[in-house]
């Protein structure tokens, strides 16, 4: 009988096949971490806006209602998405560059359709919200929408993204609860769990 | 006793078919050049892979342009993956004997 010790090659490239065609592994801890860096930069300059009126004899309470401030706090928020993408996106060329796998291809694409859906809804709805006078709900939606976006991209990520999809639902209801916190919420959600989430994977996945 | 290597899939036993089902099983269609990426085989070579796994019926074929480019994207046949389920229940078989 001819012995072959192949068999369990075989079933490692079976699995190493199965999870690189269906996971996007080139995503890179460290862009976990800086996003929440720049979530929490964000949100402590929305806490200057809110929290420190310009003239220091002026004691009015600023409550989010002008539309001037809506419009800056607005603004903060996109460039903090938009600079996490873009860190997202340089650092797992880069990391796809050293796995020596392209980060443009049907995974990749896939995980775009995948998150883009539960975030588009969610921006729209939110969009609506903000138009229509509903602050309050405002943040509580970015995290429940982020939430389910992380859960339904999940199976083209590693495993971790979907137990941080769950924290920022349940996050995003206690917000929604809690009426006032908005900003602390948005800097837990945004900031706090994404230094964590991203230090953890960048320990166990980048090492 | 039976013998576990008569359930092994012929056109399996090569490494590069085994992993095209493999890709084929976790994915509900793939394409050429992506395969091709992610398998990092030459085109000549890969080609003549698929054509054996098609000659077997495991995978099916669709041809499409894109962007008037062609595009040819195959998916593994229910034929191929009750195969791929045998292969792998036979492969499991041998490691547990080669332990013993």
């Amino acid at each position: 009988m001819s012995h072959n010790p192949d068999y369990q090659k075989d079933i490692e490239s079976i699995r190493q096949m199965m999870e690189r065609s269906v996971k996007f592994l080139s995503l890179s801890g460290l862009s976990g971490i800086l996003s929440g860096v720049y979530a929490l930069s964000g949100a402590a300059l929305a806490y200057s806006i809110l929290y420190n009126p310009k003239t220091p004899f002026d004691y009015a309470n600023q409550s989010v209602k002008e539309i001037t401030l809506i419009v800056q706090l607005l603004f903060i928020a996109i460039i903090v998405l938009v600079a996490s993408l873009l860190t997202g996106y340089l650092l797992a060329s880069k990391k796809a560059k050293k796995l020596g796998a392209k980060v443009w291809d049907p995974t990749s694409k896939r995980l775009l359709v995948n998150i883009a859906i539960p975030l588009i809804s969610g921006g729209a709805f939110i969009m609506i919200l903000l138009a229509t006078g509903q602050f309050f709900i405002a943040v509580p939606a970015c995290l429940i929408f982020y939430g389910l976006a992380l859960i339904n991209a999940s199976p083209n990520l590693f495993d971790e993204f979907r137990y941080l999809g769950y924290t920022e639902i349940v996050l995003g209801l206690i917000s929604a609860a809690l009426p006032g916190y908005g900003l602390l919420f948005w800097s837990i959600g945004f900031g706090v769990l994404h230094v964590i989430y991203g230090a953890l994977m960048f320990k166990k996945y980048d090492r | 006793m039976r013998n576990p290597f008569d359930n092994l899939d012929k056109v399996m036993e090569h490494r590069v078919r085994l992993q095209i089902i493999s890709v084929l099983v976790a994915n509900d269609s793939y394409d050429f050049n992506a395969l091709k990426d992610l398998l990092e085989v030459t085109d000549g070579n890969l080609a003549t892979h698929l054509k054996a796994l098609e000659r077997e019926k495991y995978i099916s074929i669709s041809k499409s342009f894109i962007e008037r480019k062609p595009n040819t994207r195959y998916k593994v046949t229910e034929r191929g993956r009750t195969a791929f389920k045998k292969h792998l229940d036979a492969l499991e078989e041998l490691i547990k004997q080669q332990r013993k």
